[in-house]
C-alpha cells in the first residue's frame, strides 16, 4: 500500500478552489511530538470558502492533530498554514478568529448559557446592547431562546451541543473547527444534530471544518471528505466519490462495507483487466491502482452492486452457495461462498421480485466490472 | 445507620460499643478547648473554676479578663503584629503556591514530583528544624529580628498548603475550558482571570486560610526569628504563661477559638460550594 500513497498525495494536492488564493491552505505541513515519528507526513490541502470539509480517519491517523494546528493548539514542525492568504503559523490561537466546537462542549460551567455565547463579544469589547442582541438572535437559531438563563449543567447532552456550536458562531468567524462534536451524544441526537450542523453551515455560509471518525456522520453533511490514515490524506473527494470510486483499498474499506477479493493480475489493458484469485478463477475488473501484469492486488465490491442470477450479458457471473441469510429489514444480508471466499456479503433488497434463497442452496450471482475495482494490494 | 432487627448480641455490643468509642474520642478532642471558656469568664484571678461558677451564680462571671485583654498594649501590639504577619504570608503563599500549582498542574512540566516535594518539604520538615536553619541564615542576611524576616518563614510555612488545597482543585479542572477560552478570543492574561481563576478560587480561597491560621498560631518560628517589635499572639501567650500567670490568656484563648471556627466553617462552606462547581463540569 506503501508505494501508492505517493500518487494519491499528489493527485489530491490539487487545489480545489477556483481561484489561486484559497481559504485554508497547508502547505507540506509535518507535525511530530517526539522528533522522531510523524505524526503528519507532508499534508497538502486546501480547502475553499464556504466549504464544509471532513477529516475522517481512524484514531491516531492525525485528523485532530492537523485540526488543532489549524486552531493554534499545536505547532506545525514544518511547513505552513496560510488562512486568507495570510501565514498563521505564528499567530496565537486568540488571534486568530477561528470558531471551534470542542469534543466535551468545553462550556463554561460557572457562566449561564447566555454569557456563555456573550463571552467571545465581550473580550472583543462590543457594546452590551449588540451583545444582548446577538446572544438572543443566536440562542434561536439553535432553538434555545428560552434556556439563557440555565447553567450548562441544568441542560442535556444535545442542549449543550447546540450552545457550544452557537458558541462558536455568535463572534461570526468565517472559520469554523468541530472536533467530533457528535461523540457523546446517542444515535438519534447524533443523526438529528448533523442535518442541524448542515442547516446552519448552508444558511450561514461559513468554512467548517470537521473531524469525526464516524463515516456515515461525514458522508452526510460533507462538501469534501480528507480520508486520514497514518499521517498521510489517502483521499480527498466528495461523499459519492469517495464511496463510488475509493482510490485506494484503505478508503475502500473504511468507507462503507465492501467485499475483498486478494488476486494477481493476469491481464491489463486501458479500460479493464483480468485478475486470478487463488482458487483460480478469472474475474474481470476496472483497473484503478495497478500499474502491469502480475501486480498483486485487492478487488473491492461493494455488496449492494451483486446481483442474484443476472442477465446473460453481466461482466462477472459465478456460482455460488448461500451459507447465512440475516434479514434486517429493507434489505437481507446474503452471506454466501463464491471463488473460494466465504465471507462474501451481498445485499439482497427486500422486495417482490427477489424470491426467498434459503441457506445452503446454490444460485448464480454476478456484478459488472465497472463496479470491481482493482485496488492495491 | 439503624442497627438491623436481626442483630445479635455481639453485633449490639460492638454497635453501641463503637458509638461511645466515638463519643470518647471527641471529648478527649474538645474538652480541653471547652473547658477555658467558661473560665476566661471568671471573677477570680485563677485557672480552676470557683464555687459560685459551678453553681452558676452570676456573682462568679465577669468579663475582667476580656477588659484587661483589650486595654493592654501589649495584646493590641500583638493582635496587630499578628495580623501583620498573618496577611502578608498569606498574600506570598497563596501567590506563590497558586503559581506553583497551576505549573505543576501542566504535563509537559519536567521533575513534576521531585519540584512537588521540595516545595510540600516545610509541611513535612519538623518546624524546629527548619527555625534553627533559618534563624542562622536569616540571621547572616539580615533579616532576624526583622518583620519580613516573620513574613518571609511563614510564607514558606503557608505555601504548601495553598499547593495542595490547589491541585487538588485542578484535578477536575478541564483544561479544554481554556483553549475554549482561547479560540473564543480571550488573551490567556482574560482566559485566567475569567475561567480558570473563578473555577479554582475555592482551592485558592481555602488554602490561604489554611496559610493564615498556620501563620496566626505558629510559636516556635517566632521564637527563633521574632524580636520584641515582632511579638505575635502566640508569642505573647507563651511568655502569659511563662512570666505573668493572668487569666487573660484564657480570654484570649476563648476568642482565637472563636475566630478559628469561624475560619473552618468558611472553609466547610467554599469546599461544598467547590463540589457543587465540579458537579457542573462537563464529563
Amino acid at each position: 500500500m506503501a508505494g501508492n500513497r505517493g500518487t494519491v498525495q499528489s493527485m489530491v494536492s490539487v487545489s480545489s478552489a477556483a481561484d489561486d488564493q484559497s481559504f485554508v491552505r497547508f502547505h507540506n505541513v509535518q507535525k511530530s511530538y517526539d522528533g522522531e515519528t510523524l505524526v503528519v507526513k507532508n499534508l497538502n490541502l486546501d480547502i475553499a470558502r464556504g466549504e464544509f470539509l471532513t477529516m475522517l480517519g481512524p484514531s491516531g491517523s492525525g485528523k485532530t492533530t492537523c485540526l488543532m494546528m489549524l486552531a493554534g493548539f499545536e505547532n506545525a514542525t514544518h511547513g505552513e498554514i496560510r488562512l486568507k492568504g495570510q501565514r498563521i503559523d505564528n499567530v496565537p490561537p486568540h488571534k486568530r478568529d477561528i470558531g471551534m466546537v470542542f469534543q466535551n462542549y468545553a462550556l463554561f460551567p460557572h457562566m449561564t448559557v447566555a454569557e456563555n455565547l456573550a463571552f467571545p463579544l465581550k473580550v472583543r469589547s462590543i457594546a452590551k446592547a449588540e451583545i444582548a442582541e446577538r446572544v438572543k438572535k443566536v440562542l434561536d437559531m439553535v432553538k434555545l431562546g428560552h434556556l439563557g438563563n440555565r447553567m450548562p449543567a441544568q441542560l442535556s447532552g444535545g442542549q449543550q451541543q447546540r450552545v457550544a456550536v452557537a458558541r462558536a458562531l455568535v463572534f461570526e468567524p468565517t472559520l469554523v473547527l468541530m472536533d467530533e462534536p457528535l461523540g457523546a451524544l446517542d444515535k438519534n441526537l447524533r443523526e438529528q444534530m448533523q442535518y442541524e450542523i448542515k442547516h446552519i453551515h448552508e444558511g450561514l455560509g461559513v468554512t467548517i471544518v470537521y473531524v469525526t471518525h464516524d463515516q456515515s456522520e461525514a458522508l452526510t453533511m460533507s462538501n469534501r471528505i480528507a480520508v486520514f490514515e497514518d499521517g498521510v490524506i489517502q483521499q480527498l473527494a466528495s461523499p459519492a466519490d469517495l464511496y463510488e470510486r475509493p482510490q485506494n483499498a484503505f478508503v475502500a474499506s473504511f468507507i462503507g462495507e465492501n467485499n475483498r477479493l486478494p488476486g494477481k493480475v493476469e491481464s491489463l489493458n486501458g479500460k479493464d483487466c483480468g485478475v486470478r484469485l487463488a482458487d483460480g478463477s478469472l474475474i474481470r475488473a476496472l483497473p484503478v491502482n495497478v500499474s502491469g501484469q502480475g501486480d498483486a492486488t485487492t478487488l473491492s465490491l461493494r455488496p449492494e452492486r451483486v446481483r442474484i442470477n443476472p442477465d446473460s450479458g453481466t461482466d462477472n457471473t459465478f456460482e455460488a452457495k448461500v451459507e447465512e441469510l440475516i434479514y434486517l429489514g429493507d434489505h437481507i444480508r446474503t452471506r454466501v461462498n463464491v471463488c473460494g471466499n466465504d465471507e462474501f456479503i451481498i445485499k439482497v433488497p427486500n422486495s417482490e421480485q427477489n424470491g426467498q434463497l434459503a441457506a445452503g442452496e446454490t444460485v448464480r450471482v454476478g456484478w459488472s466490472a465497472q463496479d470491481c475495482r482493482a485496488l492495491d494490494a | 445507620m439503624a442497627l438491623p432487627t436481626y442483630a445479635g448480641p455481639l453485633e449490639r455490643t460492638w454497635y453501641y460499643g463503637f458509638r461511645i468509642f466515638c463519643g470518647l474520642i471527641f471529648f478527649f478532642l474538645m474538652a480541653p478547648i471547652l473547658v477555658i471558656i467558661p473560665l476566661s469568664f471568671n471573677v477570680q484571678p485563677y485557672f480552676t473554676y470557683t464555687r459560685e461558677m459551678l453553681t452558676l451564680d452570676p456573682a462568679g462571671f465577669s468579663m475582667r479578663w476580656y477588659n484587661a485583654f483589650w486595654n493592654s498594649t501589649a495584646w493590641m501590639n500583638a493582635i496587630r503584629n499578628s495580623l501583620i504577619v498573618g496577611v502578608s504570608a498569606t498574600l506570598i503563599a497563596t501567590v506563590l503556591g497558586t503559581l506553583a500549582a497551576l505549573g505543576l498542574s501542566r504535563r509537559e512540566m519536567p521533575f513534576r514530583g521531585l519540584i512537588m516535594g521540595l516545595l510540600i518539604s516545610p509541611m513535612i520538615v519538623p518546624l524546629i528544624i527548619s527555625a534553627a536553619g533559618m534563624f542562622f541564615f536569616y540571621s547572616s542576611v539580615g533579616l532576624a529580628g526583622t518583620f519580613p524576616g516573620v513574613i518571609l518563614a511563614h510564607a514558606a510555612l503557608g505555601t504548601p498548603f495553598v499547593i495542595i488545597t490547589v491541585t487538588a482543585t485542578l484535578v477536575g479542572f478541564d483544561h479544554s475550558l481554556t483553549r475554549a477560552a482561547a479560540s473564543l478570543g480571550a488573551s490567556p492574561a482574560t482566559a485566567f482571570r475569567k475561567i480558570t481563576m473563578p473555577l479554582i478560587l475555592p482551592g485558592v480561597i481555602s488554602g490561604a486560610l489554611f496559610a493564615f491560621i498556620t501563620s496566626f498560631d505558629e510559636i516556635v518560628i517566632v521564637l527563633f526569628l521574632a524580636g520584641v517589635e515582632q511579638r505575635t499572639i502566640p508569642r505573647e501567650m507563651w511568655s502569659g504563661i511563662r512570666e505573668s500567670i493572668s487569666p487573660t490568656i484564657l480570654a484570649v484563648a476563648t476568642i482565637l477559638v472563636m475566630f478559628s471556627i469561624a475560619l473552618l466553617t468558611t472553609i466547610e462552606l467554599l469546599r461544598r460550594r467547590s463540589e457543587r462547581l465540579r458537579g457542573m463540569a462537563p464529563q
